[in-house]
């Protein structure tokens, strides 16, 4: 056999060595030590966790408490998405650009609207450029252990979130009839309700819809850090080692999942 | 309107009213004067943060920490998840694509922060857990990924090179790797981008990273430091949203 010529060998062979070299800090900042998995004590502990994953606890009584968190997740991404949604319209009708009345020509409110648009942005942004789990943390702090705290973490991180994408959904489409409204004297309010709701109607509805589902993961968890719900009761599990009910807890997780995504498919398709 | 969709719209007022309901919140109670004062109190106590020369050094370590268990944990991801797609792509047979296809769902469909408390009990408190969890629930994401790539590039030229008598590894390495390497490196940095948003949250459960310090800094009721850590945070997603802006922008081009 003659050896192998590959004219780009050195080129990628120098790639390679370059970014195992920048990626080395990082090997030791993380004290990468596949070891640390077989040392005895920890291997015992995950042994342990782990041989009592099967079966699954399936008492009654453990049954019970599980549908009650998984009722308490829904409920929690439920009203969360609802409070998102009280957040997010008012302050996405303030923020969107093509229902200005003051854009039009240069009149009195030019600078009344500014100082009303800049502010709605800036809290718009705030809101979702924090994490859930940190506005959750946060609550849970303030609020005490329990449900609500995951219900105003979701609706302002979610509110943010809605409320930037609602006024993109708005720009986005046509906003011809919205303007041509405004152009000829009607209010913000019904240009909006005629002008842009018809046409942007579809993709509010999908687009919040798609949130809820994530709202239905973020609840899950968010019970980690305390904010009630399934996440909360697995974190318990968690931390008696009883890997029987934590088992339970992410099968029931992964159904709660796929029912989302299933509610949220019929949802859309009925709305389309 | 139609009819149905008034029925749908009464169905989610009824969903609604029924969340609340079943939560039994108390907002008289949360929106009060007493507790509004209370927050107020709690939101001031945030400020000034913590800008010591000191904790700002502990910040820039924790930011670097973050930072190091995204890296990793995706670099892991996208070898393991190279090795999953393989037979996830159906080069193997029917029996292990099956097997590799479950493998990837499971790890996919189990959340990050899920891994990261399991990987707490395993590897220890301490970012290695973090690094590990991000690389377990990403090798699901990056091995679907990568196994749809690999399926959906023209087997040409690997075939070519088979024809011509070159063994199976060498025409997969010559043949089918060059023309899915791009696809693969774009995936990579993309879930990257995600992970360094996750790895500065993953630490709530004690795996390491910027959230962990937030977390001990709140339970130890120290806000100015907490302020601190959220500012890095912010700070670290802000200039991730920029770099990656940017990339975009001029890789594109």
């Amino acid at each position: 056999m003659h050896p192998a010529r590959d004219p780009a060998a050195l080129p990628r062979f120098a790639l390679t060595a370059v970014i195992v070299l920048l990626l080395w800090p990082g090997f030791r900042l993380t004290e990468f030590d596949l070891g640390v998995l077989f040392d005895p004590r920890n291997r015992d502990v995950m042994g342990k966790f782990l041989g009592t994953f099967f079966p699954p606890a399936l008492s009654v009584d453990f049954l019970r408490l599980i549908l009650k968190s998984t009722l308490e997740t829904l409920a929690i991404a439920t009203a969360g998405m609802t409070i998102a949604m009280a957040i997010a319209f008012p302050l996405s009708l303030l923020v969107t650009r093509s229902l200005s009345i003051s854009r039009i020509g240069p009149g009195p409110g030019r600078w009344s609207g500014r100082a009303a648009r800049v502010p709605a942005r800036i809290t718009l942004t705030f809101f979702r450029s924090i994490p859930e789990i940190v506005w959750a943390l946060l609550f849970v702090r303030a609020v005490g252990l329990g449900p609500a705290a995951g219900v105003l973490a979701i609706g302002i991180t979610y509110g943010g979130m809605l409320g930037k994408v609602y006024s993109e959904i708005f720009e986005s489409g046509d906003t011809r009839p919205a303007v041509a409204l405004l152009e000829t004297g009607g209010g913000r309010l019904a240009a909006f309700c005629y002008g842009m709701w018809p046409v942007a109607l579809p993709e509010l509805v999908s687009y919040t819809v798609y949130r809820w589902e994530c709202a239905v993961r973020a609840s899950v968890i968010m019970g980690f850090v305390g904010a009630g719900g399934l996440g909360q009761q697995m974190e318990l599990s968690m931390r008696m080692l009883s890997g029987g009910e934590v088992s339970t807890i992410l099968l029931v997780f992964l159904l709660l999942v796929a029912l989302a995504d299933a509610v949220s498919a019929w949802l859309r398709k009925v709305t389309a | 309107m139609r009819r149905s969709h008034a029925l749908v719209v009464i169905l989610l007022l009824l969903a609604a009213w029924a969340s609340f309901a079943y939560l039994a919140l108390d907002f008289g109670q949360l929106f009060s004067v007493e507790a509004g004062s209370q927050m107020l109190k709690y939101v001031v106590s945030f400020f000034p943060p913590d800008i010591s020369v000191d904790y700002l050094a502990q910040a820039w370590r924790g930011t670097l920490e973050t930072i190091a268990i995204s890296a990793i944990g995706t670099l892991l991801a996208a070898a393991l998840g190279l090795v999953l797609a393989l037979p996830a792509s159906g080069r193997f047979g029917v029996v292990p694509r099956m097997i590799a296809r479950l493998t990837l769902n499971f790890l996919r469909s189990i959340p990050e922060l899920v891994w990261a408390a399991l990987m707490v009990f395993a590897a220890g408190l301490g970012p290695f857990a973090g690094t590990l969890a991000l690389a377990l629930h990403t090798t699901g994401v990056i091995g679907r990924l990568f196994a749809e790539t690999l399926e959906n590039t023209p087997p040409e030229p690997a075939h070519a090179l088979r024809f011509s008598g070159s063994r199976p590894a060498l025409a997969f390495f010559y043949g089918t790797l060059p023309g899915v390497v791009p696809q693969f490196v774009a995936y990579s940095l993309y879930r990257w981008e995600i992970n360094i948003r996750m790895a500065a949250i993953l630490g709530f459960v004690g795996a390491g990273g910027l959230g962990q310090m937030l977390y001990m800094s709140l339970s130890l009721f120290q806000q100015p430091q907490a302020m601190t850590i959220i500012l890095a945070m912010l700070g670290l997603v802000a200039l991730v949203d920029a770099a990656s802006a940017w990339l975009r922008q001029h890789l594109v081009d």
